[in-house]
């Protein structure tokens, strides 16, 4: 019982509500833009397909977008509540950015919300592809101020520290732009849209699978399921090795600014020359070395020297007061890792049918890719664990240690606000993923976007009286 | 020298003041909701409110991650010393959030998202109004951070102001029906609006007399010479307010009642403002000693200067957009 002090017990709250957070956005992120793009296709290609799936798709990004906003309100908030010694250090620099994410992605994906979920019928298409390309890029700026924040917790820069031992701002592009920010944005909005791709492409399958049962509604599009399913394997196919590399140049640039973590995400306690790669084992802390290890001898330097003459520090080298946790971040890394190969075993397997034609009708192929469907959550909630609990036992990474960083509150506290976050965010996303599943469960209609003309679904934002006069004269239909 | 922190202390203040005037209307619609039946009528309700409402509670994340930004040691003075009740309020915002989006899922029974709604509304004002008579009753300080215990924040007067701002509230929710509802729901609310502006200004005589009562300098702003100018129209235009309120509830006068309640709040606000400025933590810490470095308030300035007005317009004119009586036949949802 002693390990659930205020400060652990922050520590588990933060991880708690973030990380249910951060699954909305590594949805709606994705899901943004390929409902712009669906807007995109069928406004070029004229082909009914692309808006049928587009309405069929914008009730589940209401229903996600909505809980994202209402889970990123809290963290705004917690900083002070729980962190109060960071937020005073570091509000001079992070309080700003943060600031500007709030000013301008939030009001410019709250304000064209309303104009895209609205429908086409009432703006005009042009401006309703507007809207959407605006919201989906409203979500990408959120994700550039956010993890510009977090990269320089990660890797802080630009910076000068007052006489009351506040971080205060020297050069902002240097803090914006600080040296992880480039890698860990781009990891992150190519994992946003590889969630969404198996999210999309998880659903298909289930309607192809329910097809081929004969399972399947009369009404169902089946020319738009085999659609969005060919869609996310080609995300799949073409983004996963991309992802890869991303990742790969975010691990050489964590090995030259966070040693201690790559010791950690590798398993090393003692330095190797050259390193090899620890497939597995079980990190044994107390003794400082790793049991029932699995190596590959050389891969490790390999990897991440490219080459086999330089080797890895190891965590032994490290002062063990600096030390992260090992557990957490070495079995999350395997984690994401597996789902990344799985990833990539689906993109190629996807091509090879698609080759021969069968894409669409290889039941095993077609399970496998439900399955998939909640692997890009997996995937994304793991890689926050290596880079959160591996940047510990500091919230400004070298600089201010997490201990230090508590506000003055007492263990009742915070023991009483987790139970409730708990509850209540059980309580509630759990009904919204009951309500996504339920809309999933739906398969996409032919006659969608005749049904759905005039049932806007979402509270938000409005239709500017200009734009909303008449129905446009629609251009030529062909599908 | 352009002092940024007075700046910056006016705009945050705008932020509070714009998320209570424009938050509470639909804070107030939803204390209101279990005291009118009917499916019907509560959708009219909730579509009163339901193209604004995200937009309202927008101002409310600008003014916490705007003293973050721009007074971060006052930020992490007040979070830690209201950390229940704050804690209380996101919960109970989260809560009836998702019952916008909910409520439509479920049709016909007994609706879970109706009592979310009702009751997050309800939990969310009344912690809002605890915080604000726990910041004028005074918040410990030990150098640069909180110094008081979990439940300082807790009083008789914080009490009082809870109430204070659930019934506030609900008469904004009430007066903003007037203007957006027909039928039932006008006339109930129309009955509602009387009622609770008698207890509105009771409440505001409590709160004024008591306030003066807790510090020396609270006195001395308001009942010496030559504070005097600028703190006896307060209670006088309060007094206006009241007037232009009931008499625009008897002649059944749409925006009248509405507009004298936005007056109302406006003025109980800037008496809390005279009450604690220069402190933004009152006695204790100054804007100037909370504010970051000008380099931190000058670079967020930029763009705030270009956006909150841009914020703003599109605010008026989502509103002018959606002006008129919300009926029940073009519905934001069908």
């Amino acid at each position: 019982m002693e390990w659930f002090d205020a400060l652990n017990l922050s520590r588990l709250q933060f991880a708690f509500t973030v990380a249910l957070h951060i699954i909305f956005p590594a949805f709606t992120i994705g899901l943004a833009s390929y409902l712009f793009v669906l807007n995109g296709l069928h406004y070029f290609t004229r082909k009914t397909i692309y808006i049928d799936l587009y309405n069929y798709w914008k009730k589940i990004f209401a229903l996600s977008f909505g809980m994202g906003v209402v889970s990123g309100l809290v963290m705004t908030y917690q900083f002070g509540a729980n962190w109060a010694v960071f937020a005073d250090k570091v509000g001079p620099i992070l309080g700003p950015i943060m600031g500007y994410e709030v000013l301008s992605a939030f009001f410019l994906e709250a304000g064209f919300l309303g104009v895209m979920l609205f429908g086409r019928e009432k703006v005009g298409e042009k401006l309703h592809l507007f809207a959407t390309g605006m919201v989906a890029f409203g979500t990408f700026f959120s994700a550039f101020w956010i993890l510009s924040i977090n990269s320089w917790m990660q890797t802080p820069a630009g910076y000068a520290i007052n006489e009351v031992g506040q971080f205060i701002p020297v050069d902002w592009l240097a803090v914006i732009f600080n040296p992880s920010f480039p890698h860990r944005f781009a990891h992150m909005v190519l994992a946003a849209y590889l969630t969404t791709a198996f999210v999309v492409g998880a659903v298909a399958a289930y309607h192809l699978l329910k097809h081929h049962a004969g399972k399947a509604a009369s009404s169902m599009n089946i020319e738009a399921v085999k659609k969005m399913f060919s869609m996310a394997m080609w995300m799949a196919a073409i983004v996963t090795p991309i992802q890869m590399y991303a990742g790969d140049s975010q691990g050489l640039n964590t090995l030259e600014h966070q040693p201690m973590k790559i010791a950690v995400i590798e398993g090393h306690f003692e330095p190797q020359n050259p390193a090899g790669l620890v497939v597995f084992g079980i990190p044994n802390e107390e003794e400082g070395r790793m049991d029932y290890k699995v190596e590959i001898p050389d891969l490790g330097s390999l990897i991440l020297r490219h080459n086999l003459s330089e080797g890895l520090q190891g965590l032994n080298q490290f002062p063990r007061a600096d030390w992260p946790p090992m557990a957490p971040p070495f079995y999350a890394f395997r984690i994401m890792v597996g789902m990344g190969v799985l990833m990539l075993i689906m993109g190629i397997w996807s091509l090879i049918l698609r080759r021969k034609g069968r894409l669409y009708d290889t039941p095993l192929m077609l399970r496998a890719a439900v399955a998939m469907g909640p692997a890009g959550f997996v995937a994304v909630i793991c890689g926050w664990v290596v880079t959160e609990v591996g940047r510990q036992p500091f919230t400004v990474y070298g600089l201010l240690r997490t201990e230090d960083s508590l506000s003055p509150i007492t263990t009742p506290m915070v023991a009483t606000s987790i139970i409730a976050f708990v509850l209540v965010y059980f309580t509630l996303f759990g009904a919204g993923l009951v309500y996504i599943l339920r809309q999933m469960r739906q398969p996409p209609l032919t006659a969608e976007s005749m049904l759905d003309a005039q049932k806007p679904n979402l509270a938000a934002g409005f239709v500017p009286p200009s734009f909303a006069r008449k129905p446009q004269a629609p251009r030529k239909e062909q599908s | 020298m352009i002092d940024f922190p007075l700046i910056w202390a006016g705009v945050i203040a705008f932020a509070i003041l714009a998320y209570v005037v424009l938050d509470g209307f639909d804070l107030g619609v939803g204390i209101l909701f279990p005291y009118v039946k009917g499916e019907a009528n509560r959708d009219q309700m909730m579509n009163s409110i339901a193209p604004v409402w995200d937009g309202n509670e927008t101002w409310l994340v600008l003014g916490g991650g705007g003293l973050f930004a721009v007074f971060p040691l006052a930020y992490a003075i007040i979070m830690p010393a209201l950390y229940i009740p704050i804690f209380t309020m996101l919960l109970a915002l989260v809560f009836r959030g998702v019952a916008f989006e909910f409520r439509w899922k479920e049709r016909g029974k007994s609706n879970f998202w109706d009592f979310a709604f009702a009751g997050g509304s309800t939990v969310a004002a009344f912690a809002q109004g605890m915080i604000l008579g726990a910041i004028i009753e005074g918040i410990a300080v030990d150098g640069r951070s909180y110094a008081g215990g979990a439940m300082d924040w807790f009083s008789p007067f914080a009490l009082l102001t809870g109430v204070s701002v659930v019934v506030g509230y609900a008469l904004l929710g009430a007066t903003w029906l007037v203007i957006k509802a027909d039928g039932d729901v006008y006339k109930k609310a129309s009955g509602f609006a009387k009622r609770l502006a008698g207890l509105v200004l009771v409440l505001i005589v409590a709160v004024s007399i008591w306030t003066p009562m807790l510090h020396d300098y609270f006195a001395e702003r308001w009942f010496t010479w030559p504070d005097l100018i600028y703190t006896v129209p307060v209670p006088l235009l309060v007094l206006g307010c009241a007037w232009m309120l009931l008499d625009g509830l008897k002649r059944d006068h749409s925006a009248k009642p509405y507009l004298a309640t936005v007056g109302i709040f406006v003025l109980g606000y800037i008496g809390f403002i005279i009450s604690i400025f220069p402190y933004i933590v009152p006695g204790q810490i100054t804007l100037w000693e909370a504010a970051a470095p000008d380099e931190s308030l000058k670079f967020l300035l930029v763009g705030s200067v270009v956006l909150i007005p841009t914020i703003l317009a599109y605010t008026a004119y989502s509103y002018w957009v959606f002006r008129g009586k919300v009926g029940d036949s073009h519905g934001y949802h069908t």
